[in-house]
């Protein structure tokens, strides 16, 4: 569904992908780990468009993404949920998942906005409130569904469970699973290996702008170099 | 009684078109948090261009339009060549830019049309309308109505329309937008030429009163801004209330105590309530966890 080849990015002068290669299929849940600065948020950005790519190709359905302009790759079926919960703050939630699916006006926009309530019904509770009031953790679940309000075929997602307590790690984490049994194709960034490992198919291994190991996710959890580095056993 | 009535209608008045001044500030500022110091200068073109198009034959209603529409050409080109180009400098450059570029809109306006005051005639004619003792002018009640229009518009178009959220949107967070499919290139394009729109629409209204010429753009900006801060930025409420606010402050002061006071009075108060609401009397106060 989605694949990368030779992916390279720079802010300024300072290149930090050199040359990415991965790939996604569908159905999948396929998830890149790594350390802080690995470079896996500006991989997003550039697969979403908001970030300029210095070199190689995105491959999106079979046709080329890397020249498409940010908001028209929603349109394609490319959604994202981007890291530090980037919300409307000045918005209510209502108004934010209706931005989500700002490209359509039809009929399915109030059923989606509905299936959104119900996989997160604290966001019904608070529809009408401005989303820059909600918690952490309720600021995360209103990206996830605002980006799913877009109809995607393939959801990026980035950071889901950074800075929340554990037990709405594990809230997020079943909801992400939850998407492939919906049909979505999701491609999760995460620091937390761990978790992410446990619902995801395969895993790409970031450092310092390479992927450095990739695999099925039971063998990376099982890889000692892995457990070492990011599992902390 | 009269007296004060009259106050109260030539205030009304003035207040209008210093409302129609900052409701133009409240799409730009809506979409990009830019205070458009060069709205003013939309005021004048809007004025000037009508003018200038009448007294070349075309009829009235002919030249408003084209005036209308030149302004909002002119505003896409704006941004198009000043904010555009300058995109992702902090907002204090780019509101220093909207600076300039009202110089710049001026001077080139003085080149082009005249150093004179113009006017053209009023919609609908010159004799006074008496009420409770007062006098209004037909044109006041124009400016008047058409600062209530352009409010139920915009307050409509930003509660009610998605293309309106978008716009909300698009200042409080660009690469979201862009990532629900937002075009924010285009949504910075479509606010500046309604925001132009707007001004020269205002311009319209108030020459056959108050006479237009290449300079009255920055008073006008002035003004309107402070109404905008006063009824709090970004709100359409705010800025008719702001406005109509100011000019009843301005001409209350000139009638009761003395028409050299009026700037000062009007700003006194601004202040005081700037302190006890900094957010002005409509503002949205930001609340964001982090």
């Amino acid at each position: 569904m989605l694949s990368v080849e030779g992916l390279r990015s720079r802010y300024g002068r300072i290149e930090v992908l050199h040359g990415i290669d991965l790939s996604v299929g569908s159905g999948e849940i396929v998830t890149v780990v790594g350390a802080n600065g690995a470079g896996k948020t500006t991989l997003l950005r550039c697969l979403s468009g908001v970030q300029p790519v210095s070199g190689g190709q995105i491959t999106f359905r079979g046709e080329p993404l890397t020249s498409v302009p940010a908001f028209r790759r929603i349109q394609r079926g490319l959604a994202q949920s981007p890291e530090g919960r980037q919300i409307f703050t000045n918005l209510t939630v209502e108004e934010n998942l209706r931005l989500g699916a700002f490209i359509y006006d039809d009929d399915r926009v109030g059923q989606d906005m509905q299936d959104a309530f119900a996989m997160f019904p604290i966001l019904r509770d608070k529809r009408d409130l401005p989303a820059g009031g909600l918690s952490g953790g309720q600021q995360q679940m209103l990206a996830i569904a605002r980006a799913l309000m877009g109809r995607p075929s393939c959801l990026l997602l980035d950071e889901p469970s950074m800075g929340l307590a554990p037990i709405l790690v594990a809230q997020i984490f079943d909801v992400v699973k939850n998407l492939k049994s919906l049909g979505v194709t999701v491609l999760l960034v995460e620091q937390n290996a761990f978790g992410a490992l446990s619902i995801a198919d395969r895993g790409y291994v970031m450092e310092t702008g390479h992927i450095t190991l990739s695999g099925t996710a039971e063998d990376l959890i099982a890889d000692p170099r892995i457990r070492e580095a990011y599992l902390g056993v | 009684m009269p007296e004060l009535m009259q106050f109260l209608l030539s205030g009304a008045t003035v207040g209008a078109v210093y409302a129609l001044v900052a409701l133009g500030f409240t799409i730009v500022y809506n979409a990009s948090n830019v205070v458009n110091f060069a709205q003013g200068e939309f005021v004048m073109l809007g004025g000037m261009i009508t003018v200038f198009a009448f007294q070349a034959g075309l009829p009235l209603p002919l030249a408003v339009l084209i005036a209308i529409l030149a302004a909002a050409v002119i505003g896409v080109g704006f941004n198009k060549l000043t904010i555009e180009v300058a995109r992702g400098a902090p907002v204090v450059s780019l509101i220093i830019i909207t600076v300039g570029a009202s110089i710049f809109i001026q001077g080139v306006a003085q080149v082009v049309f005249d150093k004179q005051l113009h006017r053209f005639p009023s919609f609908s004619g010159d004799d006074p309308i008496r009420i409770l003792g007062a006098t209004i002018l037909p044109q006041s009640l124009w400016v008047i109505v058409g600062a209530i229009v352009v409010f139920i518009g915009l307050w409509a178009f930003f509660t009610r329309t998605l293309v309106g959220r978008a716009v909300l949107a698009t200042s409080n967070n660009r690469i979201a937008a862009q990532l629900v499919g937002i075009n924010t290139t285009f949504i910075m394009a479509f606010s500046f030429g309604l925001s132009a729109a707007i001004g020269a629409l205002a311009g319209v209204l108030i020459t056959p009163i108050t006479l237009t010429s290449y300079q009255v753009g920055i008073s006008l900006a002035l003004k309107g801004f402070a109404a905008a801060m006063l009824g709090g930025m970004g709100n359409p409420m705010g800025a008719l209330v702001g406005g109509i606010l100011l000019g009843l402050l301005e001409s209350l002061t000139a009638g009761y105590i003395s028409s050299q006071y009026k700037d000062a009075v009007a700003f006194i108060v601004i202040l005081t309530v700037l302190f006890a609401f900094p957010q002005g009397l409509f503002g949205r106060s930001s609340m964001e966890r982090v």
